[in-house]
């Protein structure tokens, strides 16, 4: 039995799309293939990473666990949808400044993260932000630069 | 126009290409698009050891669509060109190891590529297989070569035999490292396009583009002109980029060419994890004479590390952890009898420390096994051995440098709070039942640069390039893979040149554009190429001051008008330089004695961790890193290499454990091997000392495998001074530490 | 990705009439599907052996938490986030609370659900056995109607559920008879955060004068599912908190639990941190914990 593909109408970063895809397509691959935004990345494909994420109606999720016919009509955030044209956002300018990315590969997952747990929580504890950047693994940084980005950041 | 003046080394400059980090924007291979490119995967051996009786290509698939390679299709060598070149690039006749490569399918459809993988059945004849280094060197199989041996060292000073009848003291141990996954966040992945008239060109994450390009040679039987590696932006490697790349580029390169598509080949999670390198298990056997006073009479050493099916990097690995087996301390009688093995696990490879983090846990366990028996701390033991200025170094390295380990350990000490904390703890533990804690340390040295004659063997070339504006391109084929490379060598060069630090730019890793400056490994890059950008960059300055277009004394105007009248005159301007080794440095191969490296980084870790006795799981609370590293170029990024490598080391000692079972991973996903998530580390307090190599760019040294090498016996130190239970195992897990309570 | 996506199908009903007509028509043929965190791992692997499902994420019928004298009641898709923030929860129920915030991260929290929690029936599910021991109902609906189950009776082998297969699980309704207990829960994982459990307790308890006249224990992940601890409760109800008493617990409680070697841990490791685990709540609220050793 082969499924047809369907179309999803959402938003991704302020624009609205129409997207075909089977059902069960991962969001990560649809916004990724279909719709070339490549900056969340497959870092491991079941949730344990987060690599992949992004905001959906303003909520942290792994894209690689969402499928796509559960995204009709939502509100999506990439981390290419973050800045403001040419201007940072304090939590990317942040990162820069401490040294919160080096390879590169969890840094748009992580600063989606941080941005997610600042709008929950603006000021939060190094406890906080270890805890809201616990999905979020990083191989590089022992995460100690993340955590002085993420405290630098809420103080702007 | 003043002269620029400003310092650039020693500064925390943002790094080069972070804008593009935390935008996004960055493009890493699985992002790269090529118009009708198809997709590709691999057929795996499913079991350990067997002779492949037949290969069928089963179900209702359209196997016309799909391009199909097998062993019989490779027009070169089928081998990974490395050092033994013994490992194929495909599987025939025999599999040594699960998961080894056998077939290869490309389709344009992704999702049916994955019904046809699952349509391909190996049937295999099964074979004994060894999966432990004692059945390997029992010989209850042969497997490789003779005898399961791939390499054997003796590093022998003084000798040992002489010293057993007159010591105090003889203490013996026997310690055990576990497998460990690099991890990197990126999986592997390579893009190839490939054909009769272009030759062959793969894109990708990778480590070391010259040694994709050898082993590229060797596969189709190409001139060099004929392949091209280019290095895509790479999302960590850790030494697990350092030569698997070499395998998956082969298969995406003999699938473009045969389908005549551009092919991109790309490891989900559970194959990479299943199927590519990881850190070589070990087992080391110490047996040390002291005296009462503690002095280390002689030190033998048995070092015996799993290498696999295959020879690949073993014999370099084992090397390394040979070399650094008998540790920063002065000893008259050393012996260190080393063997690299052949299991029928998969290849076991490159991973930051390369052979080094295991000699040292055994050492720095044994050390404090040592000093327990004579009857001193464990540091008093250390301070009478230390290796001073003028002292020799298992190898009969004399130590020309300043070298104040003494004063490291007293230092690392006091930021720890150490003795305080030791007194606290032991009143703490007297009346908590169920939460002890300890602290511990060790103390170690990394040497940078590849080991003895092997930096003299890579030759390794730098160029740099200026424009006609005056900006600068250096050409290395070292790659940026998070540690900081293109930031450390633009400031190195804008350095030298006395140029803004924005001013310089590094040319893509691409094998026909950049000269071969080695592999990016063996915290090398830093300190060895590092000093050849300097000296390239001093000799562009050079042709400019020869040809009378500057002064020794110039602002950037100057220099940008001098480039811009010599590049209209001369058509380019670029200067190359060669790797020449420092003056009185000699190493001998056939008796492993000599310079092992360099230039070596010292260090003392001290971890503070509480044990659960309801749990037995072990956390660490503190813990400081104290290391000498000649000149810091980029303090944050540096800081971040040693915070980072602190956490891997950490996961090595308490968390990363590789289920096998009969030489398959069975926890290969993220879930089921655990690294550290951002809420199991402690604090990680880095500091430097700094005492500048001169043979180093501004005096830097290297740091990058340095902090795997401490963390691991330090917390094992710190477990027994918790509980009082000596534990010589490490991944140490609850699951371990409760049996051994309970034994 | 290894799953053959052409395969896969994902129907999205308008509301829960629909969803369950779906289920009615074509008994065994549509399985429901939450939000996504365990089975698109499956799919993820190519080990999704089941193709075609019913969205429940976005059915309006399955939301939202209400609160009466006597109880509390979840709709299936209150997700581990929304059970975490909720004050009342915070309260009342904050083994739940708790366990939710162990389960996954903050992204698995936001799409993870409480009914698809129950439904994926994992003995290693964190929050299960905090459901058990504060004894929750919870209700089935088909398109023949609706009836209330036992929490305690649902999961009867390994991902085994008393529930038919026209039916979805609606609601879960926690009786609001907690304010007299003593609550303590748990979690032993392969690290601090993002951790699959190793073992897990939760445990109510009703102590006076170290005399123990109420209990309700459950365990995670050392039995083929989420597992209430009766004979273990039955040993220590009216008992003295004491070494004896602890050391019969630990008796009972080996001989109830039947845990499993697996790539996570040993059955050793479980039985024997299990009996730490309850030893260390009795003590908590008794006499001084004595390690096993």
């Amino acid at each position: 039995m082969t499924i047809e593909k369907i179309t999803i109408d959402c938003t991704v970063n302020h624009t609205a799309h129409s997207i075909r895809a089977y059902p069960m397509a991962r969001l990560l691959d649809v916004l990724r293939e279909g719709l070339r935004l490549t900056g969340m990345k497959e870092g491991c494909g079941e949730g344990e990473c987060g690599a992949c994420s992004v905001l959906l109606n303003g909520e942290l999720v792994n894209s690689c666990l969402v499928p796509v016919a559960q995204v009709s009509g939502a509100n999506i955030t990439t981390i290419e949808g973050i800045a403001a044209g040419d201007q940072l956002h304090a939590v990317q300018q942040s990162f820069l400044t401490h040294g919160g990315a080096q390879c590169g590969i969890c840094t748009p997952g992580m600063v989606l993260a941080a941005i997610s747990l600042l709008e929950r929580n603006p000021n939060p504890t190094e406890a906080d932000v270890r805890t809201g950047l616990a999905g979020n693994l990083c191989r590089c940084t022992g995460y100690m630069k993340i955590f002085a980005a993420v405290v630098e950041a809420c103080q702007k | 126009m003043s002269t620029n003046q400003t310092q650039i080394v020693g500064q925390s400059i943002q790094r080069k290409e972070g804008r593009d980090k935390v935008t996004g924007a960055m493009r890493y291979v699985d992002d790269l698009l090529f118009p009708e490119m198809w997709f590709g995967a691999t057929v795996r051996s499913p079991i350990a050891r067997g002779r492949i009786r037949s290969i069928e290509f089963t179900g209702n698939l359209p196997w016309h669509e799909f391009t199909i390679v097998t062993a019989k299709d490779i027009s070169g060598q089928n081998c990974t060109a490395l050092i033994l070149d013994d490992q194929p690039c495909l599987a025939d006749k025999f599999v040594n190891h699960a998961e080894e490569p056998v077939v290869l399918l490309a389709h344009p459809d992704k999702y049916l590529l994955e019904e046809a993988r699952r349509a391909v059945k190996i049937d295999i004849e099964p074979l004994p297989a060894l999966f432990t280094m004692d059945d390997a060197l029992n010989q209850t199989e042969i497997i490789w070569g003779d005898d399961n041996v791939f390499k054997t060292f003796l590093v022998e000073k003084g000798n040992v035999d002489d010293v057993w009848a007159s010591a105090d003291f003889i203490v013996e141990g026997e310690y055990e490292t576990g497998a460990q996954e690099q991890l990197y966040i990126e999986p592997n992945g390579m893009i190839a396009m490939a054909n009769a008239d272009d030759g062959v060109t793969v894109w990708g994450s990778l480590q070391c583009p010259y040694y994709v390009h050898k082993a590229l040679l060797k596969l189709f039987g190409l001139p060099p002109d004929k392949v091209r590696v280019i290095q895509a932006a790479t999302g960590g490697g850790f030494g697990g980029k350092e030569e698997y790349p070499s395998m998956i580029a082969g298969h995406a390169a003999l699938l473009a060419w045969k389908a005549g598509k551009p092919v991109k080949l790309i490891y989900d999670r559970a194959e990479d994890m299943a199927a590519t390198t990881k850190r070589h298990p070990s087992r080391t056997r110490h047996r040390t004479a002291v005296n009462k006073d503690g002095k280390l009479l002689a030190m033998d050493i048995e070092f015996v590390i799993d290498g696999g099916a295959y020879a690949t990097l073993s014999s370099v690995v084992l090397s390394r952890g040979t070399i650094h087996a008998a540790g920063p301390y002065a000893c008259d009688n050393v012996r260190v009898r080393s063997k690299a093995v052949a299991t029928n696990h998969p290849p076991h490879g490159a991973f930051r420390g390369f052979g080094a983090p295991q000699s040292i846990f055994a050492l720095e366990r044994h050390l404090n096994k040592v000093a327990a028996t004579v009857g001193l701390r464990p540091e008093e033991l250390r301070r009478r051995n230390f290796l001073h200025e003028g002292q020799t170094t298992a190898t009969g390295q004399v130590i020309r440098e300043k070298l104040d380990l003494d004063g490291l350990l007293t230092r690392a000490l006091e930021l720890s709070d150490y003795h305080a904390k030791k007194e606290r703890f032991a009143e703490h533990n007297a009346t908590n039942a169920t939460q002890k804690k300890g602290i511990g340390f060790a103390t170690f040295l990394h040497g940078a640069g590849f080991t003895g004659s092997g930096e003299r063997f890579l030759e390794s070339v730098v160029g740099i390039e200026a424009t006609a504006t005056g900006n600068v391109c250096i050409l290395v084929a070292s790659t940026e893979i998070g540690q900081g490379t293109n930031t450390i060598l633009s400031q190195i060069a804008a350095e030298a040149l006395r140029l803004d630090y924005e001013m310089i730019e590094l040319a893509q890793p691409d094998t026909a554009n950049v000269p071969n400056s080695g592999p990016t490994v063996a915290s090398r890059t830093c300190m060895i190429v590092g000093k050849l950008v300097e000296s390239a960059a001093l000799g562009l300055k050079q042709t400019l001051v020869q040809s009378g277009l500057l002064t020794d004394d110039y602002s950037l105007d100057e220099w940008r008008q001098a480039c811009a009248i010599y590049i209209a005159e001369h058509g380019a301007l670029k200067s190359f330089s060669k790797y020449e080794a420092p003056p009185n440095i000699f190493w001998n191969d056939e008796t492993y004695q000599g310079d092992a490296y360099g230039a070596y980084a010292w260090a003392v870790y001290v971890a503070e961790v509480t044990v659960n006795l309801v749990t037995y799981e072990t956390r660490v609370d503190d813990f400081v890193a104290l290391q000498e590293v000649g000149k810091v170029i980029n303090p944050v990024l540096a800081a971040g290499q040693i915070e980072g490598g602190v956490a891997q080391a950490i996961g090595y000692a308490l968390y990363e454990n590789v289920v096998w079972d009969n030489g398959t991973m069975r926890n290969n996903q993220m879930t089921n091997y655990i690294m550290p998530t951002s809420e199991d580390l402690p604090p990680i307090r880095v500091f430097f000392e700094e005492n500048p190599y001169t043979y180093g760019p501004s005096g830097a040294k290297g740091i990058g495998e340095l902090p795997m090498d401490g963390p691991a016996p330090a917390i094992l130190n710190a477990i027994e001074s918790a509980i009082g239970v000596r534990v010589n195992c490490i991944p140490l897990l609850p699951e371990t530490l409760m049996k051994v309570m309970n034994a | 990705m290894r799953a053959y996506l052409p395969a896969y199908d994902l129907q999205t009903p308008a509301n829960l009439a629909e969803a369950l007509r779906l289920l009615a028509d074509a008994p065994g043929v549509w399985k429901p599907f939450a939000g996504g965190t365990d089975l698109m791992v499956l799919l993820e692997a190519g080990k999704l052996a089941h193709k075609q499902f019913i969205s429940l994420w976005h059915l309006p019928e399955l939301r939202g938490i209400s609160i009466t004298d006597d109880s509390i009641t979840l709709g299936a898709m209150t997700t581990y986030s929304q059970v975490q923030t909720h004050p009342i929860l915070q309260r009342e129920f904050p083994l739940l609370c708790q366990a939710a915030s162990w389960t996954g991260s903050v992204a698995i929290q936001n799409r993870g659900t409480i009914g698809g929690n129950i439904a994926n029936a994992s003995p290693a599910a964190d929050s299960l056995p905090a459901l058990l021991v504060y004894e929750a109902e919870l209700e089935l609906v088909s398109a023949r109607g609706a009836r209330w189950v036992s929490y305690q009776s649902f999961h009867t082998g390994y991902k085994q559920m008393a529930m038919r297969s026209d039916e979805l699980i609606k609601a879960i309704r926690l009786p609001r008879t907690t304010n007299q207990w003593i609550q303590h829960s748990r979690k032993v994982g392969t690290r601090k955060a993002q951790a699959i459990s190793k073992v897990c307790i939760a445990a109510l308890a009703k102590i006076e004068n170290n005399t123990i006249h109420d209990i309700r224990l459950a365990f995670g992940s050392v039995a083929p599912g989420p597992l209430r601890c009766v004979q273990t409760e039955a040993v220590l109800k009216s008992r003295a908190i004491d070494d004896a008493t602890i050391k019969d617990a630990r008796s009972a409680l080996a001989a109830e639990l039947t845990p499993i070697d697996d790539i996570r841990s040993t059955a050793e490791y479980r039985l024997r941190v299990a009996g730490n685990l309850l030893a260390e709540f009795l003590a908590g609220n008794g006499i001084d914990f004595h390690s096993d050793r």
